[in-house]
């Protein structure tokens, strides 16, 4: 196999409802992302895309709706969907165009709309659930975050502050994202105070429903360093899939993230993550998780995550910086382009180039993660400078 | 700002009242996509006999697990299942929440009480084994994890051979 490496990132701008649509909105990632490196469509070998449900949309197989403006015309284009995990996987199978041999480069854009469906795209995640056994209880899928939640808090004594702590940071932190769909500081306080929406979770312990886009370019070894002198490295890639009948499943840890994550580990010579990782993009659609994935990403002991975060250990100047672009809860979650909006934060962050979010001290090492369908998938790319 | 702020394009948002008062261009369509789903070998045999008053389970001679819902193969083994096992319609509480907001997003409102979705650990089944159900006959306050709890089923007449024959657990 050969080296990989991120030559260049874009984004559009995360917000509640954007007039574009989601074929423009992958547009603009993607030129962005060319622009920042220096090419042309025409030195892009291929194209990975990935955009999750395709209900949000209304339009079915939607991965052909959006090629063109993945400027996937007239190109070897592949769509990936795995729910939440797609912003990350699309990063694996780009990556395996490259270090397969086949392709010299390839773009990776993630893109979701979510505005679109109406009501309200919560309405439609109900079609995720078995439509045998479940579907006819109603289920939304607040449901099953919440009673992760918890049974995450029940597992360990966490407390209902401890998790809005993870809120606070990360919205406080993504306020300083160009990019963010927030530009107001939130309190523990003000998210214990928030609507309750499906105890224990409150409505700011919850990520906002967010349109955008975001791409990054692929490059390997030989055409990189061509391009750029500062390429960032695909070190570890890793993915794993537990089983679809999640109330088996005990929901206070992420198996399927640790399994992801030692893949990608042992791929990039990592024996001890705690020690080597400077910067950490778990996926964060609600507080807990981020703390839920750090344990799965064997970032944190089991149980020990709060103490770690209350000591500062996760801060932008900590000892691992965890979600420094502001996550999930601080950016937006427009679903599959959450996932590559890390993948860009790790980028950004290891060539120094991320502003008033910049972790300091040079970092050498990220970890991106993300998480879905029906809370079983995991996706975990390391990268390095 | 860093320089990745070059390459990120500049917003053009609009909320929810710009398109009620329509104040801008937009087009609307609804789907009207029905199925018939079948409901399968093992979901079928689980149905009649919810049907019935009965839970039923199955297990693989392998692993020796007694699975909920039942499945025609064992996904860890993989192979066919074995026993058809009669399992208790009591359990125990694994997780919950109450929940105020309702499949479509819309919000329980003042006097309606509020969902109350749980995993049910089911007695008979092998430990962890839960399905998703709804509590009732309880206050919000008092559900605690590790409870005890039992099915209501609805009167005979009444049961279609569907998970919602059981209303739902209720603290015994
Ligand atoms: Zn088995």
């Amino acid at each position: 196999m050969r080296d990989v490496a991120v030559v260049g990132a874009g984004m559009t701008n995360f917000v509640r409802r954007a007039l574009e649509t989601p074929k423009e909105l992958s547009y603009e990632a993607t030129k962005n992302a060319l622009d920042s490196c220096g090419l042309q469509l025409d030195d892009i070998e291929s194209i990975a895309h990935g955009s999750a449900p395709d209900a949000f949309d209304g339009i079915h197989q939607k991965g052909e709706y959006l090629a063109d403006g993945c400027g996937g015309f007239n190109k070897p284009t592949m769509r990936v969907y795995v729910g939440g995990a797609t912003g990350v996987h699309s990063l694996i199978h780009g990556w395996y165009h490259v270090a397969s041999g086949h392709f010299d480069t390839c773009v990776v854009v993630c893109e979701e709309k979510m505005s679109s469906a109406m009501p309200h795209a919560q309405a439609f995640f109900k079609t995720i659930f078995d439509h045998t056994t479940e579907r006819p209880l109603d289920p939304t899928l607040l449901w099953i975050f919440a009673m992760e939640m918890k049974r995450y808090m029940e597992t360990y004594g966490y407390t209902k502050e401890d998790m809005a702590i993870v809120a606070e940071k990360n919205k406080n932190q993504g306020i300083k994202h160009p990019a963010s769909q927030f530009d107001t500081e939130v309190t523990v306080e003000d998210v214990l105070n928030s609507e309750v929406m499906a105890y224990p979770v409150n409505r700011l312990d919850v990520s906002p429903v967010s349109d955008g886009a975001v791409a990054v370019v692929l490059a390997s070894d030989r055409v990189a360093r061509q391009i750029t002198d500062q390429p960032v490295w695909v070190e570890g890639v890793g993915w794993n899939l537990d089983t679809a009948y999640w109330a088996t499943r005990d929901l206070y840890y992420p198996r399927y993230c640790e399994k992801a994550a030692w893949m990608a580990y042992d791929m990039a010579g990592i024996r001890n993550p705690i020690e080597d990782i400077d910067i950490a993009e778990p996926y964060d659609p609600f507080d807990y998780k981020a703390l839920h994935h750090m344990e799965g990403l064997q970032l944190s002991p089991k149980g020990k995550t709060v103490d770690l975060l209350k000591d500062g250990y996760f801060d932008q100047d900590g000892e691992i910086a965890m979600c420094p672009s502001g996550g999930l809860m601080g950016v937006g979650n427009p679903i599959a382009a959450a996932g590559t909006m890390k993948i860009a934060e790790l980028f950004w962050q290891l060539r120094g180039e991320a502003g008033e979010r910049q972790v300091p001290g040079s970092p050498k090492l990220g970890v991106a993660q993300a998480w879905g369908d029906l809370m079983q998938v995991s996706s975990v790319v390391v990268m390095g400078n | 700002m860093g320089n990745m702020e070059k390459w990120v394009s500049g917003g053009t948002s609009v909320s929810e009242k710009d398109i009620k008062a329509g104040d801008i261009f937009h087009t609307f369509d609804s789907l009207d996509c029905e199925y018939t789903w079948d409901c399968g070998k093992a979901i079928g045999k689980y149905l009649s006999e919810l049907k019935k008053g009965n839970i039923i389970a199955k297990k693989c001679n392998e692993c020796g697990r007694i699975m909920l819902p039942p499945r025609m193969f064992c996904e860890l083994c993989f192979r066919p299942t074995d026993d058809w096992v009669y399992v208790e319609d009591t359990g125990i509480i694994n997780t919950f929440s109450i929940c105020n907001v309702h499949w479509d997003a819309s919000r329980v409102e003042e006097g309606e009480d509020p969902p109350l979705p749980a995993v049910i650990e089911i007695n008979g089944a092998t430990k962890g084994m839960g399905i998703l159900h709804l509590l009732g006959e309880v206050k919000p306050e008092d559900i605690k994890i590790g409870m005890k709890v039992k099915a209501v089923w609805k009167p005979e007449e009444e049961r279609t051979g569907a998970i919602t024959d059981i209303k739902y657990f209720k603290p015994y």
